[in-house]
């Protein structure tokens, strides 16, 4: 079981991204964004940082970057993609999920520990939540805020597209609390919050992050 | 010299996204002194020189450049427009 975490010039999670696929008993491959191939993965995380500086907009210059060509045909054939804080922006921005991030509401960066419920278990890396699971897992961003149109967020949420919600305190604006979403087929999902660094007791706030990872290695063995 | 064109091309959040950076320096105003200023939105402007006269092709082609990288069309609209010569 191979998992991609690329690495844009900027990223800054990709290290404990590889390292929650190791504790989930996966073999992380590292991947370069200037890679014209996959090297054969059967999955990808895309992690958490600031690609190319946030130049622009965020994810607006990484979604051009060589390895994401491959992503997005890969993904559009079904295989999974997890997008983390800036790696759900680059999603966004390649289109292979619907809305856009934008800057916080309250003008301010964002990092704590943040309380969430697992809407959707419909995708290979939430499939080990019950529905309505509440989890704790850090959140740290500056544009975070999710926006889509009124009809977006209508259909998102009738299609039970909407994968984890804020509980508690919705930390930067994002419309319906929402904190991550998934495509229709669902292999594609992005998150705002960081399930990479709620896997293990001595480093994150609980270990409630680590399903998403042994989610993944369930769903890929059993494809 | 060769004659240069400069296209520019404004990009501003739609009027339904929320602008907290417009927000934070609409707030900062009354505390500077300046009163009667009841909104501001911050956008974008970008300057893309081109050699010779713009063309039809190329105004059409600087707007597919503005819809592809410049402007994310989920969120901001865009306006192109060729700057007259100083």
């Amino acid at each position: 079981m191979r998992v991609g975490v690329v690495t844009f010039p900027g990223s800054l999670d990709d290290r404990d991204a590889a390292r929650a696929v190791r504790l989930a008993g996966g073999e992380p491959v590292a991947l370069w964004h200037a890679d014209a191939d996959l090297h054969g993965v059967d999955a990808v995380v895309l992690p958490g940082g600031f690609s190319y500086g946030d130049y622009l907009r965020c994810g607006a210059i990484a979604r051009f970057a060589p390895v994401m060509e491959r992503i997005v045909t890969a993904a559009e054939a079904g295989m999974p993609v997890l997008g983390i804080c800036n790696g759900f922006q680059i999603l966004c921005e390649a289109g292979l999920l619907p809305g856009a991030l934008i800057r916080n509401s309250s003008r301010t960066f964002v990092c704590r520990d943040q309380r969430l419920r697992i809407d959707s278990v419909d995708t290979p890396w939430t499939s080990g939540y019950s529905p309505g699971a509440e989890i704790v897992v850090p959140i740290k961003n500056g544009e975070g805020g999710y926006v889509a149109d009124r009809e977006t967020l209508d259909e998102l949420e009738a299609e039970g597209r909407v994968v984890a919600r804020y509980l508690v305190d919705n930390p930067n604006g994002s419309y319906r609390d929402i904190a991550g979403v998934r495509n229709r087929r669902g292999n594609v999902v992005g998150l705002m919050p960081h399930p990479e660094h709620a896997v293990d007791p001595l480093t994150g706030p609980s270990v409630d992050g680590l399903v998403f990872f042994t989610s993944l290695l369930a769903a890929v063995v059993a494809a | 010299m060769p004659r240069r064109a400069r296209v520019v091309v404004d990009v501003m959040l739609k009027p339904e996204i929320l602008d907290p950076q417009g927000q934070a320096v609409a707030a900062a105003l009354p505390k500077l002194g300046f009163g009667g200023v009841v909104e501001v939105r911050q956008g974008k402007r970008f300057e893309l020189t081109l050699d010779g006269e713009v063309t039809e092709d190329q105004l059409a082609q600087i707007r597919r450049i503005a819809e592809t990288l410049l402007a994310n069309p989920v969120i901001e609209d865009f306006a192109v427009r060729l700057e007259e010569p100083a």
